[in-house]
């Protein structure tokens, strides 16, 4: 009998996690507005570049009042809140482009790099947890487990220099960043995807470890337990007990924890879209950071704490159905 | 339980690894009387070597001693980021645990509000709109990595608050203040010193990853993150080594602190299983 999913908890939870999301988000702009308040950067100089060395002091009080940074913190929030809430997010400095069409043109590109990472990540995770799990303390346990734990300690940064090292300039085989060949003005399918292996890879492996490890953790647990002995006992193949059993009990926190990851994932992003110059958001931010480009940095950071606070409800959510102990309470 | 030899071998070889690194960054820049910005460039981008065991970089500087005096700098910068967030965290979880109702309300919420950041993000966030320097840096990873301590704290004082010493000093009239600091502190000060511990990897990768992206120390100064940064034009000339090795020196006093921290944990927490919690 197929059950009925619980909609109308979930859409509680849901509703819930909405209204306290609000305050969490205002708390975040607030912050970003204040701690710039609080720094001793000055945006006129950033805004102007090179030509504020040569400026008037009038031109300069001028763009001041333009800009609208000589008045109170209080009241520039408010107006960049309400705007925010119109779709109008301000102008990026550094691009001089409308913040918001710079996140509709690099959204789409973060989001494909993260997702195949993701997959990658799932996939490798997987096969390499059951493998490790089957027999842990094994020889083949031992050395994946130790591989992951390096994995866990090396920065992504690093990964992806000797990544664009060894495959890209060793073995000529891939490109070693961007979007598509330098040479070409349209972005095609078969570039593009050329040009992802590389980072979707090391962003995909610095993700690994901790897959890794809940689907061994997992798997191992699960072969311990009554069910697969019983399915051991009525004859069943090693296959069967280990994909249709130990596997699926021990995928299930796995799964359901995927959108708590969503923090490391934005941490691995910022540095291999960086590393790989994928023209993504993540890029932006470091960019926008690098030259205090603060519209687009505080846009940024919003989109990054929505992002968080989605994925965990998702968890939760996935969680909820996956074990109905836990309930939609939170 | 046969586990137990390998876990002696993981202790021992942990705790060599992170002697080795202290005696090396303690005692080779008061020691030995090098130059590590000293610049050569008839002697530039050298393959590893008895002279130059790390080789040398793009402008002929020595590898080995960029990196003993990175990690020294990194090493640093990661002892007294966690140092301060372990402070930091240990005192508001215990405020928030000891004190309850709305403090404790509030309080949560602001450790909330902060971990749904992403940590390197808020961390950017705060070097960018300072001047890049080791102080800046620090307080960037500072203020990312207290919340789980005071999460730890929180949890712990409230266990605590129950316990029978608890209720018997408060009946014998002890003041709240005392009974903070002479009853709970004492009893949550090993799983914050712990968590302390295990802090220092994951600030010192911070600091790193700051450096890497051109907002953490200067660039000049050698630090594991710089070096990485500095070395990404020799890399793409197809030299791997600059980069090979400060990676290296990231992750193997991580793996020796995880280590020690894990024999640790073990002790305190027998249940916990996994090694590398950062």
């Amino acid at each position: 009998m197929k059950r009925s999913l619980p909609w109308g908890p979930m859409a509680r939870m849901t509703g819930r996690r909405a209204l306290a999301a609000v305050p969490v988000l205002l708390a975040v702009t607030f912050a970003v507005f204040a701690v710039a308040e609080a720094s001793p950067f000055d945006p006129v100089k950033a805004y102007a570049g090179t030509a504020g060395l040569t400026a008037s002091q009038e031109n300069l009080d001028q763009l001041r009042a333009n800009l609208g940074v000589d008045r109170p913190l209080l009241t520039r929030w408010w107006e960049w809140l309400t705007s925010a809430l119109t779709g109008d997010l301000g102008d990026s400095a550094v691009m001089r482009r409308p913040v918001a069409e710079v996140i509709g043109e690099r959204l789409g590109w973060s989001v494909l790099l993260a997702v195949t990472a993701f997959l990658v990540a799932i996939a490798l995770g997987t096969l390499l947890g059951v493998l490790a799990g089957r027999r842990r303390g094994g020889a083949i346990d031992r050395v994946v487990s130790s591989v992951a734990y390096t994995l866990e300690a090396a920065p992504a940064f690093w990964l992806g220099l000797l990544a664009i090292w060894f495959f890209a300039l060793r073995l000529g085989a891939l490109p070693a960043g961007g979007l598509t060949d330098t040479a070409s003005d349209t972005v095609t399918f078969d570039q593009v995807a050329r040009h992802l292996v590389l980072p979707a890879l090391v962003l995909g492996v610095s993700q690994l470890p901790w897959f890794f490890l809940y689907v061994r953790q997992g798997v191992g647990d699960a072969l311990d337990e009554d069910p697969v002995r019983g399915a051991r006992a009525r004859g069943l193949g090693e296959r069967t007990v280990l994909t249709g059993h130990a596997l699926r009990s021990g995928m299930l926190p796995m799964l359901t924890l995927i959108g708590s990851r969503v923090p490391e994932l934005i941490t691995g992003a910022l540095l291999v879209e960086t590393v790989f110059s994928w023209p993504g958001i993540a890029a932006a931010t470091v960019q926008a950071a690098t030259s205090v480009d603060f519209p687009l940095l505080a846009a940024l950071t919003v989109l990054a704490t929505a992002a968080v606070l989605l994925g965990n409800l998702l968890s939760d959510l996935l969680y909820g159905l996956a074990d109905p102990r836990v309930g939609f309470d939170g | 339980m046969a586990d137990r030899r390998t876990h002696r071998l993981r202790l021992w070889t942990s705790a060599l690894v992170v002697g080795v690194v202290l005696l090396a960054v303690l005692l080779v820049p008061p020691l030995v009387q090098l130059d590590e910005q000293a610049v050569d460039l008839s002697r530039k981008l050298l393959p590893p070597s008895w002279e130059h065991p790390f080789g040398t970089d793009d402008l002929g500087r020595d590898l080995l001693l960029r990196c003993v005096y990175g990690l020294r700098i990194s090493l640093l910068v990661g002892l007294v980021a966690a140092l301060v967030a372990t402070v930091v965290g240990t005192a508001v979880g215990a405020a928030a645990g000891a004190l309850g109702g709305w403090t404790d309300r509030t309080l949560m919420r602001l450790v909330d509000a902060f971990s749904s950041v992403p940590h390197l993000l808020l961390g950017i966030f705060v070097v960018a709109l300072f001047r890049p320097g080791v102080w800046p840096v620090i307080a960037s990873v500072a203020v990312t990595h207290w919340l789980s301590t005071a999460r730890i704290v929180r949890s712990e004082v409230l266990s605590l608050r129950t316990r029978p010493f608890v209720d018997a000093a408060v009946s014998g009239g002890a003041t709240r203040w005392r009974v903070a600091v002479r009853h709970l502190l004492p009893a949550v000060l090993p799983q914050a010193g712990l968590a302390a511990v295990l802090m220092v990897p994951h600030a010192m990768w911070h600091e790193s990853a700051l450096s890497f992206l051109g907002l953490g120390l200067p660039s000049h100064q050698a630090s594991l993150g710089n070096l990485v940064q500095n070395a990404r034009s020799s890399l793409l000339a197809g030299y791997g080594w600059p980069t090979l090795f400060p990676g290296l020196l990231l992750i193997v006093p991580t793996l020796a602190i995880a280590g020690l921290a894990g024999v640790w944990r073990d002790r305190l927490n027998p249940r916990r299983r996994s090694e590398l919690m950062l």
